[in-house]
């Protein structure tokens, strides 16, 4: 190992969580060598990235595409003209929706093996083992990468961002080489769900099944999250229903979640919704049935009508967290 | 419209995944294979496509022999034709996306589709993969797509949104649920799917560029702390949660 470049992403003047998780991975993957480590930002300031200093991060490289709109082909081949001038042998991306698209272009473009939602990264004997969940998480697997350069990108919210002692940052500019066939395809406009936590990114996930009966309860849950500031999600059941919508499905053909906190209200725990949230740090399931599969694997459990429940418990956890 | 759909069969989302003696996959013994659940939204959206603008829908999959199966599956939705790219079980997703290229280079489909990614190893790598060595723009995780003419428009999920990003064919697209409702394959077509040839052609089975040294059942000790729905046990919980796990 002798250069890792982490691809950051910044957000409101400042980088996003998941570019520190990163950031403080690549600094343990170096801890017993002599790695450098450098910080990629594509179409945004160094200023951007200043905060990457109290992580630890001393090289930053700033690069333009000349092109205000987002692209995933453009931003690929610069990714990989960064890497191949600064000889990169370990590229680190995050497993969001934009590093989940150039991470495997990236890898085609310099003949890389890259393992994708890596939950772990450790060094053993010089080599970089991942972990990494299949089937949903039902299952987990110890991989590494055979190729000279090797790719990986890590599930956000797993690694710790840590932080480090403060450094004094060099900051360079990359001017990469694109033509139009680079921008074949791009971002034209963005809808945010305003106001709204999607549970990929939130801390605590609340989530109803079919014990919710129907969309017109779901206040109760909406007012369990808004005490925990979290997000709301839902069983396949409820999405299939029509309750929800799909962006709020967790499970095996939904999303992967692992939130501090996860309550599962009215949710039996089919094995594909367990694969879903299994990797939660505390789970919490509110079941009328004691017997329910999702009592198996929770932490802690109240048994019995969530429709009483539910208001108490918010009401109490008012208390909590408005003291 | 020539439209090429990359499918996979993979376990039923309802097993339960025992370790197989190697200690690196699973134990098949027992276990359902089906049709991966958002490679049917992609085939599915390839047919509405033939629907509207004619052409033909060719099903791929890279793999063993047991892999007939789910072609025919896609055959019964409705696909045209079969491609079985036959091999041993393909050694990691680059193999996979490096088979599918070889294919996609002589047939030149306006339009390929995969799911947005495949049930089992969950790898997110293969649509992105394949459009780079085919040299093509690709757009993923798409709930909804617009074609008109050669000009392709698609909303693709994000956290905490979508996006909406513009192309042009030929392009390689990834379904996302929300993008469609697939249809159910109807007895006689199902029937009639058994009888269409399926063509077979030999895999270039490549050096993996990854090894997997071990699988597991990840083990996580919970507290499994039963309480009732009295006030003081909600209250119990309330401190639990806030003074024993820290987590509020």
């Amino acid at each position: 190992m002798n250069n890792i470049l982490v691809l950051l992403e910044s957000n409101k003047n400042s980088l996003k969580r998941v570019s520190l998780e990163l950031i403080t991975a690549a600094k343990s993957l170096s801890a017993n060598n002599s790695a450098k480590i450098h910080g990629l930002l594509i179409n945004a300031d160094a200023s951007n990235a200043a905060i990457s200093a109290e992580y630890g991060l001393e090289n930053v490289i700033v690069a333009k595409t000349g092109n205000a709109e987002y692209s995933s082909t453009a931003n690929a081949s610069v990714v990989a003209q960064v890497a191949k001038n600064i000889n990169a042998d370990v590229l680190l991306f995050a497993a969001n929706s934009a590093g989940l698209e150039v991470a495997p272009r990236v890898a085609v473009k310099l003949s890389a093996g890259y393992i994708a939602d890596c939950t772990a990264l450790t060094v053993d004997n010089n080599q970089i083992m991942a972990k990494k969940p299949v089937y949903a998480g039902k299952a987990l697997i110890t991989t590494s990468v055979k190729t000279e350069t090797k790719i990986f990108s890590l599930r956000p919210n797993v690694f710790t961002a840590q932080k480090a002692d403060t450094v004094a940052q060099n900051v360079t500019e990359f001017t990469p080489v694109l033509s139009a066939a680079d921008f074949s395809s791009k971002v034209v406009s963005l809808m945010k769900n305003e106001g709204k936590l999607d549970v990929l990114e939130a801390d605590v996930v609340v989530s109803g099944g079919r014990g919710i009966k129907g969309p017109e309860h779901y206040h109760l849950i909406e007012n369990l999250a808004s005490a925990l500031k979290g997000a709301t999600g839902a069983s396949r059941a409820v999405v299939d229903a029509g309750w929800r919508p799909h962006s709020e499905q967790v499970g095996q053909t939904g999303k992967t979640v692992s939130p501090t906190l996860y309550v599962a209200c009215g949710i039996s725990g089919a094995v594909q919704h367990l694969a879903g949230m299994s990797g939660s740090k505390t789970i919490v399931a509110i079941n009328k049935d004691k017997d329910a599969p999702i009592l198996k694997v929770c932490d802690y459990a109240l048994v019995g009508d969530m429709f009483t429940i539910l208001p108490i418990l918010t009401e109490k956890i008012f208390e909590v967290t408005n003291k | 419209m020539n439209i090429l759909v990359c499918i996979s069969r993979v376990p039923d989302t309802a097993t339960k995944v025992i370790i197989g003696s190697d200690g690196k996959s699973i134990d098949p013994k027992g276990v359902k294979y089906i049709l991966n659940p958002y490679d049917e939204l992609a085939l599915e959206e390839a047919l509405r496509l033939r629907e509207k603008n004619g052409g033909n829908v060719t099903a791929i999959t890279v793999g063993t022999a047991e892999a007939t199966e789910t072609l025919r599956n896609a055959l019964a939705m409705g696909a045209d034709n079969a491609v079985l790219v036959k091999g041993d079980e393909p050694a990691d997703s680059y193999s996979v996306a490096v088979n599918l290229a070889d294919y996609a280079k002589k047939m030149n489909p306006d339009v390929i589709f995969l799911g947005k990614q495949s049930v089992d190893f969950d790898s997110l790598q293969l649509p992105s993969m394949l459009a780079e060595i085919l040299g093509l723009p690709s757009i993923s995780v798409v709930s909804k797509l617009t074609i008109d003419g050669t000009n392709v428009s698609a909303e693709r999920d994000i956290e905490g949104g979508k996006e909406v990003v513009s192309t042009t064919l030929p392009c390689v697209i990834s379904a996302q649920k929300g993008l469609n409702d697939p249809r159910y394959p109807k007895l006689p077509d199902i029937m009639k799917a058994k009888k269409k040839p399926i063509e077979e052609i030999a895999s270039n089975n490549l050096d993996a560029r990854t090894v997997v040294h071990k699988m597991e059942i990840p083990l996580k000790e919970r507290k499994a702390k039963i309480l009732g729905d009295s006030v003081q046990d909600i209250e119990m919980l309330v401190t639990l949660l806030h003074e024993d796990a820290k987590v509020i």
